[in-house]
């Protein structure tokens, strides 16, 4: 129950914020500089003093961990669902482990990336 | 609707047998993002900056140009088809239906052809770095 809706959640949430930065990244870089300026400065690195934009940017990160995580979600439920598509894992304790599996699972992958990012921010 | 015999108050409204090619669909484009994002996911992150002249120099290349559209279509067909049924589920009036539905295919088709021309005007070197 719980990953079935998490599954509908994470896909909505990718579909609707996720793709919107990836048109909004693709057509900046194709409208030249300027416009790529501006999505720099609102979803990577703020420009010096421009304290609204930075907001943006904490506010991106917080984006970019959550689509993190919701793309991990529903990546391992969507292969859980192949499992199933097959007739396998039905049986109700091992459909039940897999289930959860597939939450700490991409629990512990998104926390070794943002990690890992962090790690890395933090060196510069 | 509501009055007339059981196979009148049906015929005509039952299933657009559309399910299994809308099914199978979903699946082919899921075992094309299993591919293309992480793959997207990885290079991104392995490149040394984002700024304009490197994601021009990057996404320009054939052999990332090819794949970033494919993952455009796999992708935006895949929640195409998702959040189809997300909404056929919890949108119960059918003309909200409808029109939550009508929206989405602009969605997904207006932003899939935004993404794809921004990439191949990049790749066909319209974009001075």
């Amino acid at each position: 129950m719980a990953v079935s809706i998490l599954h509908r959640a994470t896909g909505t949430g990718m579909a609707t914020l996720g793709a919107l930065v990836f048109i909004w990244w693709l057509a900046a870089a194709a409208s030249g500089p300027d416009a790529y300026a501006t999505f720099y400065n609102y979803v990577v690195a703020a420009n010096e003093g421009d304290s609204g934009a930075f907001a943006v940017n904490v506010l991106m990160k917080l984006v970019g961990v959550g689509l993190t995580w919701a793309f991990f979600q529903h990546l391992f439920s969507g292969l859980r669902h192949f499992v199933l598509d097959i007739g396998a894992g039905y049986d109700l304790k091992v459909n039940k482990t897999v289930a959860i599996l597939t939450m700490a699972g991409a629990l512990l992958v998104t926390l070794a990336i943002w990690g890992t990012i962090f790690a890395k921010m933090g060196a510069h | 609707m509501g009055s007339g015999t059981g196979i009148g108050r049906v015929r005509g409204l039952g299933s657009a047998k559309h399910g299994s090619i809308h099914w199978w669909r979903q699946r082919v484009t899921a075992v094309g993002n299993l591919l293309l994002v992480p793959w997207f996911l990885v290079s991104l992150f392995r490149l040394p900056k984002l700024d304009h002249a490197t994601v021009v120099q990057w996404v320009g290349s054939p052999l990332v140009a090819v794949p970033l559209i494919l993952l455009t279509i796999s992708v935006f067909y895949h929640f195409r088809l998702g959040l189809q049924v997300v909404l056929e589920d919890y949108v119960h009036e059918e003309g909200s239906k409808v029109f939550c539905i009508l929206l989405l295919n602009f969605y997904a088709i207006g932003g899939a052809a935004l993404a794809i021309f921004s990439i191949l005007k990049i790749a066909f070197g319209g974009v001075p770095a």
